[in-house]
């Protein structure tokens, strides 16, 4: 089988010489191309933690991640920056979309990091907002936009890479019951149409009812792996 | 907010730097063109060997020659010749050494604005016999007017040694006090009628000093080594060669302007570190949501340096224009320091200070704020290199 994300005896552990804290502590974890997976646990779990390592935002203190046979655990961190860049989309919590940009330029300023031409970059744009229905908001700043449309604007900016899948770390804690709902079905529009893997940090019970599998975390450690 | 602190930081921190070399060009330059008018003049001429005794004998030879020729120079403006000699000046209560300049007014109001500080009476009474001049007037400064216990139109008697080493002495009576911008002076030099000083030294027609001011200062150095070739019997010399400490004074000056500089750059380094230390530390999630979907860390650092190059760019013509603005207007008004007259006249300097922006600073200084802006966006810019994007994006 060819997992598109693999980890094998994950761990990571805080204060490694003092009183070791197992914010994830030895997970085996393979996820296939396609998935719409939520990570879930009370908080403290390691859930965020794990999505930072599969992510490549933080290294392990044991064990590997693997991107499409990639162990990324290896990589410098210059490597990975760029390598995050090419392959990986994130989708935060509290959005974190550069304050002075429009929406349509939070979009475009990833493709411009990847040096794509402005014509293919303009295109590209269009699509996405087209796609996260925010085409007449193209021009607002962030804070002219409501929490549901400014997390739509971070889908949008996630997918602006074509990444090999993406990220999302809590992504509806701070929106209402219908930002949550016109979100999820946005997101898996996208996961059925275009094959687009997503995985979910959350606590959300909208957010697991909608997704296909469900890991629940307790104390660093995978409990359950359930698909529905 | 904050780019607004740092466009006024790079701002006020070139206006100061501006401005403290305005007002010091603008002290150095009065305090030259006090000595030269009110002394040295831009050029003297001497017999060699009288600068050492001032010995009465010591007189130019061809003086009037050389001054007919210098009259015909077309460099020249003005030309003065000086009886010079040294003797007490006695009151009815008190008497003090002084040198007493022997001149023709005419002459000497071409080379020497003692005339205009006339405060009290005259400075010398027209010369036709119609107006009913009287001889024998001498004309002194306020402070020495003071130290004697004298007012105008009292008499005094000059004594002095004669061509032929008598003692010789004359009354003369005040016809005018002067208050120059320099009280040493004030207190040590007199002035008489060129004719009188002569007939009672035994000199006659014969000059100790020849005074030249020039149509154009700059050009002193190479007038004075013209005239060091044609006259090579007699001593030559510049304001610098005659003054040497103005021209030190000057030179240190140069200095202090400079260090009080890089004293103001150092504080607008601390002053731009500080707030954009502050904006990278409070940007922190923003930074690492950057550094999370890609930014590479040379991005990253670049971005700093160039928000910070960017504010000093609009901060740099606010500071040229305000230095302007405020040069222009202090340059018509002037700076009144007459609180601290007393002290500045000792030193030979004005009370009021008109600050003069020497223009070909403008580029220096732009530089060296410019580039103190970027230094200064440097250290900011490498602790934004240090933020982990895991935790960063956390930041509240």
């Amino acid at each position: 089988m060819n997992y598109i994300i693999e980890s094998h005896n994950l761990s990571k552990v805080y204060n490694p010489d003092t009183i070791p804290v197992y914010a994830v502590n030895g997970v085996d974890l393979h996820i296939e191309e396609g998935e719409f997976t939520a990570l879930v646990g009370p908080s403290g779990s390691g859930k965020t933690t794990l999505l930072n390592l599969i992510g490549g935002l933080d290294y392990p203190s044991a064990g590997d991640v693997k991107i499409d046979g990639t162990d990324i655990t290896k990589m410098s961190e210059n490597k990975l920056i760029d390598f995050r860049l090419h392959n990986i989309g994130f989708v935060f919590q509290a959005y974190n979309l550069i304050p002075v940009l429009t929406a349509s330029e939070n979009i475009e300023f990833v493709m411009m990091m990847l040096k794509k031409p402005k014509r293919e970059r303009d295109q590209r744009v269009k699509e996405l907002l087209a796609e996260v229905g925010l085409t007449d908001k193209s021009k607002n700043r962030p804070s002219e936009l409501s929490g549901g449309q400014q997390q739509r604007v971070a889908v949008a900016r996630a997918l602006a890479s074509k990444p090999r899948f993406i990220l999302a770390d809590e992504p509806t804690a701070n929106l209402d019951s219908k930002s949550t709902e016109n979100l999820l079905e946005m997101m898996a529009r996208l996961n059925k149409e275009e094959k687009m893997t997503f995985i979910f940090s959350t606590h959300d019970q909208r957010v697991i009812d909608n997704a296909r599998r469900i890991v629940t975390l307790i104390d660093g450690k995978i409990v359950s792996d359930t698909k529905q | 907010m904050r780019s607004i602190v740092v466009i006024a930081s790079v701002a006020v921190g070139l206006f100061a730097g501006m401005f403290m070399m305005a007002f010091y060009s603008g002290l150095v330059k009065q305090e030259v063109s006090i000595a030269v008018e009110t002394q040295l003049s831009d050029i003297q001429i001497h017999n060699p060997a009288f600068p050492d005794d001032k010995d009465v004998n010591d007189t130019i030879k061809y003086a009037s020659d050389v001054i007919a020729n210098l009259r015909k120079d077309s460099t020249v403006k003005t030309v003065s010749g000086r009886i010079i000699t040294t003797g007490m000046i006695s009151s009815s209560s008190t008497a003090s050494g002084v040198e007493i300049h022997g001149i023709i007014p005419s002459d000497e109001k071409g080379v020497s604005n003692i005339s205009q500080d006339i405060i009290e009476g005259v400075y010398f009474s027209p010369s036709s016999p119609n107006t009913g001049r009287k001889g024998n007037e001498i004309v002194m400064g306020k402070q020495l007017a003071d130290k004697l216990g004298v007012k105008l139109h009292s008499k005094i008697v000059l004594t002095f040694q004669s061509d032929s080493g008598n003692l010789t002495a004359g009354s003369f009576r005040i016809a005018g006090i002067f208050r120059s911008r320099n009280s040493g002076f004030d207190e040590m030099t007199v002035f008489t009628n060129f004719n009188e000083l002569g007939q009672l030294l035994g000199t006659r027609n014969s000059i100790h000093e020849i005074a030249i001011m020039l149509k154009d200062d700059k050009k002193v150095e190479p007038v004075a080594s013209g005239l060091k070739k044609q006259y090579p019997a007699l001593l030559v010399q510049t304001w610098t060669e005659l003054s040497p400490e103005m021209a030190m004074l000057t030179g240190l000056f140069d200095q202090i302007m400079y260090i009080v500089i890089g004293i103001i750059l150092l504080a607008l380094m601390f002053g731009i570190i500080n707030t954009m230390l502050m904006a990278v530390l409070e940007r922190q999630r923003e930074f690492g949501m950057l550094m999370a979907i890609g930014m590479d860390k040379p991005r990253v650092f670049f971005m700093v340096v160039l928000e910070s190059v960017m504010l000093t760019c609009v901060g740099i013509p606010v500071g040229i224009l305000l230095t302007i603005g405020v040069v222009n207007l202090l340059a018509k008004h002037g700076i009144d320091l007459s609180s601290f007259s007393q002290a500045l006249s000792q030193f030979g300097f004005s009370n009021k200070i008109y600050p003069e922006l020497p223009t070909s600073m403008f580029l220096p200084i732009t530089i060296m704020t410019a580039l103190t802006a970027i230094l200064s966006a440097i250290y900011p810019a490498m602790k934004a290199l240090q933020f982990k994007p895991a935790e960063a994006i956390r930041k509240i």
